[in-house]
Protein backbone atom coordinates (compact mmCIF):
# COMPACT_ATOMS: atom_id res chain seq x y z
CA UNK A 1 0.00 0.00 0.00
CA UNK A 2 0.88 3.08 -1.27
CA UNK A 3 1.77 6.22 1.29
CA UNK A 4 -0.47 9.20 0.16
CA UNK A 5 0.59 12.81 1.64
CA UNK A 6 -3.14 13.60 1.61
CA UNK A 7 -6.45 12.05 1.80
CA UNK A 8 -6.98 14.13 -1.74
CA UNK A 9 -4.66 11.81 -3.26
CA UNK A 10 -6.50 8.65 -3.11
CA UNK A 11 -9.42 9.45 -5.22
CA UNK A 12 -9.10 7.40 -8.47
CA UNK A 13 -7.59 4.42 -9.27
CA UNK A 14 -9.99 2.43 -8.21
CA UNK A 15 -10.64 -1.10 -8.44
CA UNK A 16 -12.27 -2.69 -11.60
CA UNK A 17 -13.52 -6.30 -10.42
CA UNK A 18 -14.91 -9.16 -12.73
CA UNK A 19 -18.42 -10.02 -11.86
CA UNK A 20 -19.52 -12.30 -14.64
CA UNK A 21 -20.89 -15.11 -12.58
CA UNK A 22 -24.04 -12.05 -12.36
CA UNK A 23 -23.74 -12.36 -16.20
CA UNK A 24 -27.02 -13.88 -18.01
CA UNK A 25 -24.97 -14.45 -20.96
CA UNK A 26 -22.50 -17.19 -20.72
CA UNK A 27 -19.92 -15.43 -23.59
CA UNK A 28 -20.94 -12.04 -22.27
CA UNK A 29 -17.94 -10.66 -19.20
CA UNK A 30 -18.97 -8.12 -17.27
CA UNK A 31 -16.71 -5.96 -14.86
CA UNK A 32 -17.38 -3.32 -12.22
CA UNK A 33 -15.51 -0.14 -11.33
CA UNK A 34 -16.15 0.23 -7.62
CA UNK A 35 -16.32 4.23 -6.97
CA UNK A 36 -17.78 3.76 -3.48
CA UNK A 37 -14.05 2.93 -1.98
CA UNK A 38 -12.92 7.21 -3.12
CA UNK A 39 -12.77 8.71 0.14
CA UNK A 40 -16.02 10.74 -0.05
CA UNK A 41 -17.87 7.57 -0.90
CA UNK A 42 -18.95 8.32 -4.53
CA UNK A 43 -17.62 8.71 -8.20
CA UNK A 44 -18.56 11.86 -7.57
CA UNK A 45 -15.16 12.78 -5.31
CA UNK A 46 -13.55 12.93 -9.11
CA UNK A 47 -15.75 15.44 -10.56
CA UNK A 48 -15.42 17.17 -7.15
CA UNK A 49 -11.98 17.40 -7.36
CA UNK A 50 -11.15 18.23 -11.06
CA UNK A 51 -14.02 21.54 -10.43
CA UNK A 52 -11.86 23.33 -7.76
CA UNK A 53 -8.32 22.67 -8.68
CA UNK A 54 -9.27 23.81 -12.16
CA UNK A 55 -11.16 26.75 -10.48
CA UNK A 56 -7.78 27.37 -8.16
CA UNK A 57 -5.77 27.17 -11.25
CA UNK A 58 -8.23 29.70 -13.40
CA UNK A 59 -8.21 31.82 -10.53
CA UNK A 60 -12.23 31.60 -9.76
CA UNK A 61 -11.51 30.08 -6.58
CA UNK A 62 -9.19 31.70 -4.16
CA UNK A 63 -8.91 31.59 0.08
CA UNK A 64 -11.42 31.63 1.88
CA UNK A 65 -14.58 32.05 -0.83
CA UNK A 66 -17.80 29.69 -0.69
CA UNK A 67 -18.26 26.98 -2.95
CA UNK A 68 -21.74 27.31 -3.86
CA UNK A 69 -23.46 23.42 -5.50
CA UNK A 70 -27.09 21.72 -6.10
CA UNK A 71 -26.32 17.78 -5.59
CA UNK A 72 -28.85 15.01 -4.63
CA UNK A 73 -26.10 13.91 -2.25
CA UNK A 74 -22.69 12.45 -3.56
CA UNK A 75 -21.18 15.40 -5.46
CA UNK A 76 -22.38 17.65 -2.51
CA UNK A 77 -20.18 14.99 0.00
CA UNK A 78 -17.45 15.23 -2.34
CA UNK A 79 -17.21 18.99 -2.44
CA UNK A 80 -17.81 18.88 1.01
CA UNK A 81 -15.08 17.06 1.63
CA UNK A 82 -12.43 18.34 -0.71
CA UNK A 83 -13.83 22.10 0.62
CA UNK A 84 -13.11 20.95 4.32
CA UNK A 85 -9.27 19.84 3.45
CA UNK A 86 -9.09 22.77 1.54
CA UNK A 87 -10.72 25.24 3.84
CA UNK A 88 -13.23 26.43 1.73
CA UNK A 89 -16.89 27.42 3.20
CA UNK A 90 -19.04 25.29 1.29
CA UNK A 91 -23.08 25.74 0.64
CA UNK A 92 -25.14 22.96 -1.09
CA UNK A 93 -28.88 22.92 -1.90
CA UNK A 94 -30.25 19.59 -1.49
CA UNK A 95 -33.32 18.03 -2.48
CA UNK A 96 -35.26 17.52 1.64
CA UNK A 97 -36.26 13.67 -0.35
CA UNK A 98 -32.86 12.19 -0.02
CA UNK A 99 -31.86 9.88 2.41
CA UNK A 100 -30.84 11.01 5.91
CA UNK A 101 -27.33 9.83 5.85
CA UNK A 102 -26.57 11.99 3.10
CA UNK A 103 -27.63 15.03 5.24
CA UNK A 104 -25.89 13.49 8.04
CA UNK A 105 -22.84 13.12 5.85
CA UNK A 106 -22.75 16.81 4.94
CA UNK A 107 -23.34 17.72 7.95
CA UNK A 108 -19.88 16.07 9.05
CA UNK A 109 -18.11 17.76 6.56
CA UNK A 110 -19.02 20.77 8.05
CA UNK A 111 -21.77 21.99 5.01
CA UNK A 112 -23.91 24.41 4.67
CA UNK A 113 -27.25 22.67 3.75
CA UNK A 114 -30.07 24.57 1.76
CA UNK A 115 -33.39 22.33 1.85
CA UNK A 116 -35.13 22.28 -2.09
CA UNK A 117 -39.06 21.13 -2.09
CA UNK A 118 -39.31 17.31 -2.77
CA UNK A 119 -41.93 18.31 -5.75
CA UNK A 120 -39.22 20.24 -7.58
CA UNK A 121 -36.81 17.11 -7.66
CA UNK A 122 -33.04 17.89 -8.70
CA UNK A 123 -34.17 20.25 -11.12
CA UNK A 124 -35.74 22.75 -8.29
CA UNK A 125 -32.15 22.44 -6.38
CA UNK A 126 -30.31 23.29 -9.59
CA UNK A 127 -32.16 26.45 -10.19
CA UNK A 128 -32.41 27.87 -6.18
CA UNK A 129 -28.50 27.19 -6.72
CA UNK A 130 -28.48 28.70 -9.66
CA UNK A 131 -30.70 32.57 -7.98
CA UNK A 132 -28.31 32.27 -5.02
CA UNK A 133 -25.16 32.44 -7.63
CA UNK A 134 -26.52 35.82 -9.17
CA UNK A 135 -27.28 36.98 -5.22
CA UNK A 136 -23.42 36.38 -4.19
CA UNK A 137 -21.36 37.05 -7.50
CA UNK A 138 -18.60 36.38 -4.77
CA UNK A 139 -19.23 32.64 -4.66
CA UNK A 140 -17.92 29.91 -6.54
CA UNK A 141 -20.82 28.33 -8.12
CA UNK A 142 -19.58 25.36 -9.61
CA UNK A 143 -21.98 23.98 -11.62
CA UNK A 144 -21.78 20.00 -12.31
CA UNK A 145 -23.93 19.83 -15.11
CA UNK A 146 -22.53 22.51 -17.14
CA UNK A 147 -18.55 22.27 -15.78
CA UNK A 148 -16.38 21.02 -18.37
CA UNK A 149 -13.86 20.01 -15.77
CA UNK A 150 -16.45 17.29 -14.68
CA UNK A 151 -16.35 15.06 -17.62
CA UNK A 152 -12.61 16.00 -17.89
CA UNK A 153 -12.54 13.99 -14.63
CA UNK A 154 -13.55 10.91 -16.11
CA UNK A 155 -11.70 11.43 -19.58
CA UNK A 156 -8.29 11.89 -17.91
CA UNK A 157 -8.82 9.74 -14.85
CA UNK A 158 -11.85 6.65 -15.14
CA UNK A 159 -11.47 6.65 -18.70
CA UNK A 160 -7.94 5.70 -19.05
CA UNK A 161 -8.20 3.65 -16.16
CA UNK A 162 -10.79 1.48 -17.27
CA UNK A 163 -8.77 1.69 -20.65
CA UNK A 164 -5.72 0.13 -19.06
CA UNK A 165 -7.41 -2.39 -16.67
CA UNK A 166 -9.77 -3.53 -19.18
CA UNK A 167 -8.67 -2.84 -22.88
CA UNK A 168 -11.00 -5.41 -24.34
CA UNK A 169 -13.92 -3.60 -23.55
CA UNK A 170 -16.71 -3.76 -26.27
CA UNK A 171 -19.43 -1.95 -24.42
CA UNK A 172 -19.70 0.86 -21.65
CA UNK A 173 -22.82 0.62 -19.69
CA UNK A 174 -23.54 3.85 -17.08
CA UNK A 175 -26.37 5.86 -15.39
CA UNK A 176 -26.90 9.06 -16.75
CA UNK A 177 -26.93 12.19 -14.28
CA UNK A 178 -24.66 14.83 -14.94
CA UNK A 179 -23.41 12.94 -18.02
CA UNK A 180 -19.64 13.86 -16.52
CA UNK A 181 -18.87 9.95 -16.45
CA UNK A 182 -20.41 9.11 -19.78
CA UNK A 183 -19.30 11.65 -22.10
CA UNK A 184 -15.92 11.27 -20.30
CA UNK A 185 -15.28 8.04 -20.25
CA UNK A 186 -17.37 7.16 -23.74
CA UNK A 187 -15.20 9.87 -25.51
CA UNK A 188 -11.41 8.09 -24.27
CA UNK A 189 -12.79 4.97 -24.95
CA UNK A 190 -14.08 5.64 -28.47
CA UNK A 191 -10.91 7.42 -29.49
CA UNK A 192 -8.68 4.42 -27.90
CA UNK A 193 -11.17 2.14 -30.00
CA UNK A 194 -14.18 3.43 -31.89
CA UNK A 195 -15.82 -0.21 -32.17
CA UNK A 196 -16.81 0.51 -28.07
CA UNK A 197 -19.99 1.28 -27.90
CA UNK A 198 -21.87 3.22 -24.87
CA UNK A 199 -24.95 2.42 -23.34
CA UNK A 200 -26.41 5.09 -20.94
CA UNK A 201 -29.01 3.67 -18.42
CA UNK A 202 -31.56 6.39 -17.44
CA UNK A 203 -32.74 5.78 -13.89
CA UNK A 204 -35.68 5.53 -12.43
CA UNK A 205 -36.72 8.98 -11.73
CA UNK A 206 -39.67 8.62 -9.56
CA UNK A 207 -42.28 10.24 -11.30
CA UNK A 208 -43.89 12.17 -7.86
CA UNK A 209 -40.46 14.16 -8.22
CA UNK A 210 -39.98 14.63 -11.66
CA UNK A 211 -40.66 18.32 -10.61
CA UNK A 212 -41.86 20.02 -13.71
CA UNK A 213 -44.66 21.75 -13.93
CA UNK A 214 -44.04 21.58 -18.41
CA UNK A 215 -41.96 20.36 -20.35
CA UNK A 216 -40.30 23.55 -21.04
CA UNK A 217 -38.69 23.18 -17.79
CA UNK A 218 -36.98 19.50 -18.60
CA UNK A 219 -32.94 19.56 -18.54
CA UNK A 220 -30.58 18.16 -20.41
CA UNK A 221 -27.25 18.42 -19.06
CA UNK A 222 -25.01 21.01 -20.92
CA UNK A 223 -22.33 18.68 -19.94
CA UNK A 224 -23.94 16.55 -22.47
CA UNK A 225 -25.07 18.78 -25.12
CA UNK A 226 -21.97 20.89 -25.43
CA UNK A 227 -20.06 17.23 -25.84
CA UNK A 228 -22.49 16.17 -28.65
CA UNK A 229 -23.78 13.24 -26.34
CA UNK A 230 -26.45 12.26 -28.74
CA UNK A 231 -23.42 11.21 -31.13
CA UNK A 232 -21.42 9.83 -28.83
CA UNK A 233 -24.23 7.49 -26.90
CA UNK A 234 -25.28 4.45 -29.14
CA UNK A 235 -27.87 3.33 -26.82
CA UNK A 236 -29.81 4.39 -23.66
CA UNK A 237 -32.20 2.30 -21.67
CA UNK A 238 -34.48 2.78 -18.73
CA UNK A 239 -34.55 0.80 -16.04
CA UNK A 240 -37.60 0.85 -13.17
CA UNK A 241 -37.08 1.18 -9.39
CA UNK A 242 -37.87 -2.47 -8.66
CA UNK A 243 -35.02 -3.96 -11.19
CA UNK A 244 -32.58 -1.33 -10.16
CA UNK A 245 -33.07 -2.33 -6.36
CA UNK A 246 -33.68 -6.65 -6.71
CA UNK A 247 -29.73 -5.97 -8.69
CA UNK A 248 -28.59 -4.07 -5.84
CA UNK A 249 -29.52 -7.37 -3.92
CA UNK A 250 -28.11 -9.59 -6.41
CA UNK A 251 -24.66 -7.92 -5.83
CA UNK A 252 -24.16 -9.13 -2.32
CA UNK A 253 -24.11 -12.46 -3.87
CA UNK A 254 -20.17 -10.97 -5.15
CA UNK A 255 -19.88 -9.24 -2.18
CA UNK A 256 -20.14 -5.96 -3.50
CA UNK A 257 -22.77 -3.64 -0.88
CA UNK A 258 -23.62 -0.68 -3.26
CA UNK A 259 -25.89 1.55 -3.80
CA UNK A 260 -29.18 2.01 -5.98
CA UNK A 261 -28.03 3.78 -8.53
CA UNK A 262 -25.61 0.44 -9.31
CA UNK A 263 -28.53 -1.86 -8.86
CA UNK A 264 -29.96 0.32 -11.96
CA UNK A 265 -26.25 0.20 -13.57
CA UNK A 266 -26.20 -3.86 -13.81
CA UNK A 267 -30.25 -3.87 -14.71
CA UNK A 268 -28.74 -2.04 -17.74
CA UNK A 269 -25.79 -4.27 -17.75
CA UNK A 270 -28.19 -7.05 -18.05
CA UNK A 271 -30.21 -6.06 -20.95
CA UNK A 272 -27.01 -5.32 -23.06
CA UNK A 273 -25.98 -8.82 -22.11
CA UNK A 274 -28.85 -10.62 -23.29
CA UNK A 275 -28.95 -8.47 -26.38
CA UNK A 276 -25.18 -9.05 -27.87
CA UNK A 277 -23.91 -12.25 -28.48
CA UNK A 278 -20.39 -12.16 -26.50
CA UNK A 279 -18.14 -9.20 -25.31
CA UNK A 280 -17.07 -7.41 -22.41
CA UNK A 281 -19.15 -5.36 -20.23
CA UNK A 282 -17.04 -2.38 -18.00
CA UNK A 283 -19.70 -0.69 -15.64
CA UNK A 284 -19.39 1.60 -12.98
CA UNK A 285 -20.55 1.77 -9.30
CA UNK A 286 -20.87 5.27 -8.62
CA UNK A 287 -21.04 4.19 -4.81
CA UNK A 288 -21.32 1.97 -1.69
CA UNK A 289 -24.56 1.15 -0.32
CA UNK A 290 -24.17 2.94 3.15
CA UNK A 291 -26.06 6.19 2.63
CA UNK A 292 -28.95 3.91 1.91
CA UNK A 293 -29.03 1.43 4.76
CA UNK A 294 -32.18 3.44 6.45
CA UNK A 295 -34.09 3.46 2.92
CA UNK A 296 -34.36 -0.89 3.88
CA UNK A 297 -33.38 -1.39 0.11
CA UNK A 298 -31.74 -4.84 0.95
CA UNK A 299 -33.65 -6.03 3.60
CA UNK A 300 -37.53 -4.77 3.31
CA UNK A 301 -40.43 -6.56 1.49
CA UNK A 302 -39.44 -5.36 -2.54
CA UNK A 303 -42.84 -4.33 -2.94
CA UNK A 304 -42.94 -1.81 -0.58
CA UNK A 305 -39.27 -0.80 -0.90
CA UNK A 306 -40.17 -0.81 -4.92
CA UNK A 307 -42.95 1.58 -4.13
CA UNK A 308 -40.99 3.95 -1.46
CA UNK A 309 -38.51 4.67 -4.44
CA UNK A 310 -40.73 6.30 -6.41
CA UNK A 311 -41.16 9.22 -4.12
CA UNK A 312 -37.21 9.27 -3.16
CA UNK A 313 -34.09 10.72 -4.94
CA UNK A 314 -31.30 8.08 -4.96
CA UNK A 315 -29.55 9.84 -7.79
CA UNK B 1 -50.96 -1.67 -34.31
CA UNK B 2 -51.96 -0.47 -30.60
CA UNK B 3 -49.19 0.09 -28.44
CA UNK B 4 -49.85 1.75 -24.97
CA UNK B 5 -48.35 4.99 -24.67
CA UNK B 6 -47.60 5.51 -20.73
CA UNK B 7 -47.53 9.50 -19.97
CA UNK B 8 -45.72 11.51 -17.06
CA UNK B 9 -47.61 13.24 -14.73
CA UNK B 10 -47.31 16.37 -16.74
CA UNK B 11 -48.73 15.45 -19.91
CA UNK B 12 -51.75 13.56 -18.27
CA UNK B 13 -54.10 16.43 -17.81
CA UNK B 14 -53.72 16.90 -21.93
CA UNK B 15 -55.13 13.39 -22.35
CA UNK B 16 -57.85 12.85 -20.26
CA UNK B 17 -56.16 12.79 -17.28
CA UNK B 18 -55.38 8.96 -17.52
CA UNK B 19 -51.73 7.66 -16.72
CA UNK B 20 -51.94 5.34 -19.79
CA UNK B 21 -53.89 5.86 -23.37
CA UNK B 22 -54.12 3.70 -26.34
CA UNK B 23 -52.48 4.97 -29.71
CA UNK B 24 -52.22 3.31 -33.63
CA UNK B 25 -49.52 3.20 -35.58
CA UNK B 26 -46.40 1.02 -37.13
CA UNK B 27 -43.89 3.61 -36.10
CA UNK B 28 -43.20 6.51 -33.59
CA UNK B 29 -44.07 9.10 -36.26
CA UNK B 30 -47.55 7.36 -36.64
CA UNK B 31 -48.32 7.10 -32.51
CA UNK B 32 -47.64 10.60 -32.64
CA UNK B 33 -49.78 11.74 -35.04
CA UNK B 34 -52.79 9.43 -33.59
CA UNK B 35 -52.63 11.24 -30.35
CA UNK B 36 -52.17 14.29 -31.67
CA UNK B 37 -55.58 13.45 -33.47
CA UNK B 38 -56.73 12.17 -29.94
CA UNK B 39 -55.84 14.47 -27.65
CA UNK B 40 -54.88 17.96 -29.36
CA UNK B 41 -53.76 19.70 -26.50
CA UNK B 42 -50.89 16.91 -26.46
CA UNK B 43 -48.82 18.75 -29.56
CA UNK B 44 -46.73 20.76 -28.53
CA UNK B 45 -45.49 18.78 -26.10
CA UNK B 46 -44.64 15.66 -28.12
CA UNK B 47 -43.33 18.00 -31.40
CA UNK B 48 -41.75 20.89 -32.00
CA UNK B 49 -43.43 23.61 -34.74
CA UNK B 50 -41.18 21.67 -37.63
CA UNK B 51 -42.22 18.35 -36.59
CA UNK B 52 -39.22 17.15 -34.49
CA UNK B 53 -39.35 15.57 -31.35
CA UNK B 54 -39.40 18.44 -28.57
CA UNK B 55 -36.06 18.58 -26.75
CA UNK B 56 -37.41 18.12 -23.23
CA UNK B 57 -38.95 14.69 -24.15
CA UNK B 58 -37.33 11.32 -23.81
CA UNK B 59 -39.38 8.69 -25.38
CA UNK B 60 -39.10 4.88 -25.02
CA UNK B 61 -40.19 2.60 -26.71
CA UNK B 62 -40.13 -0.47 -24.16
CA UNK B 63 -37.46 0.60 -22.31
CA UNK B 64 -35.08 1.71 -25.58
CA UNK B 65 -34.68 5.74 -25.81
CA UNK B 66 -35.78 6.42 -29.69
CA UNK B 67 -33.47 9.18 -29.99
CA UNK B 68 -30.78 6.14 -30.91
CA UNK B 69 -33.31 4.17 -32.78
CA UNK B 70 -34.01 6.75 -35.77
CA UNK B 71 -36.28 9.56 -33.80
CA UNK B 72 -39.64 9.62 -34.70
CA UNK B 73 -38.87 6.79 -37.74
CA UNK B 74 -38.02 3.99 -34.64
CA UNK B 75 -40.43 1.44 -35.23
CA UNK B 76 -42.96 0.24 -32.83
CA UNK B 77 -44.66 -2.87 -32.99
CA UNK B 78 -48.68 -4.48 -31.54
CA UNK B 79 -48.25 -4.93 -27.81
CA UNK B 80 -45.39 -2.41 -27.53
CA UNK B 81 -45.18 0.40 -25.03
CA UNK B 82 -44.69 3.79 -25.64
CA UNK B 83 -43.23 5.49 -22.45
CA UNK B 84 -42.96 9.71 -22.21
CA UNK B 85 -40.93 10.94 -20.01
CA UNK B 86 -39.43 14.60 -19.40
CA UNK B 87 -35.67 14.76 -19.16
CA UNK B 88 -34.48 15.95 -15.78
CA UNK B 89 -31.41 16.17 -13.76
CA UNK B 90 -29.59 13.85 -11.75
CA UNK B 91 -26.51 14.11 -9.88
Amino acid sequence: MAHYESVLDTIGNTPLVEISELSPNPRVRVLIKLEGVNPGGSVKDRAAKCMIEEAEKNGSLGPGQRILESSSGNTAAGLAMIARVKGYPFTVVVPENVSVERTKLLHAFGAEIISSPAAEGSNGAMRRAQALAKEHPDWFFSYQYGNPANPKAHYEGTGPEIWRDCPEVTHFVTGLGTAGTIIGVGRFLKERNPSVSIWAVQPPAGETVEGLKSLDEGFIPPVFTDNDGYELVDRSRIVGPRESIEWSRRLTEVGIFAGISTGAAMAGVAKCAKEIDEGTIVTVSPDGGWKYLSTDVWTGDLDTVAERARHELYF
Amino acid sequence: MTVEVRLPNILRPMAGGEPTVNAEGASLREVFDDLVRRYPALRSSLLTPDGEMHRHLNVFVNDDDVRYLGKLDAKVGDADTVTLMPAVAGG
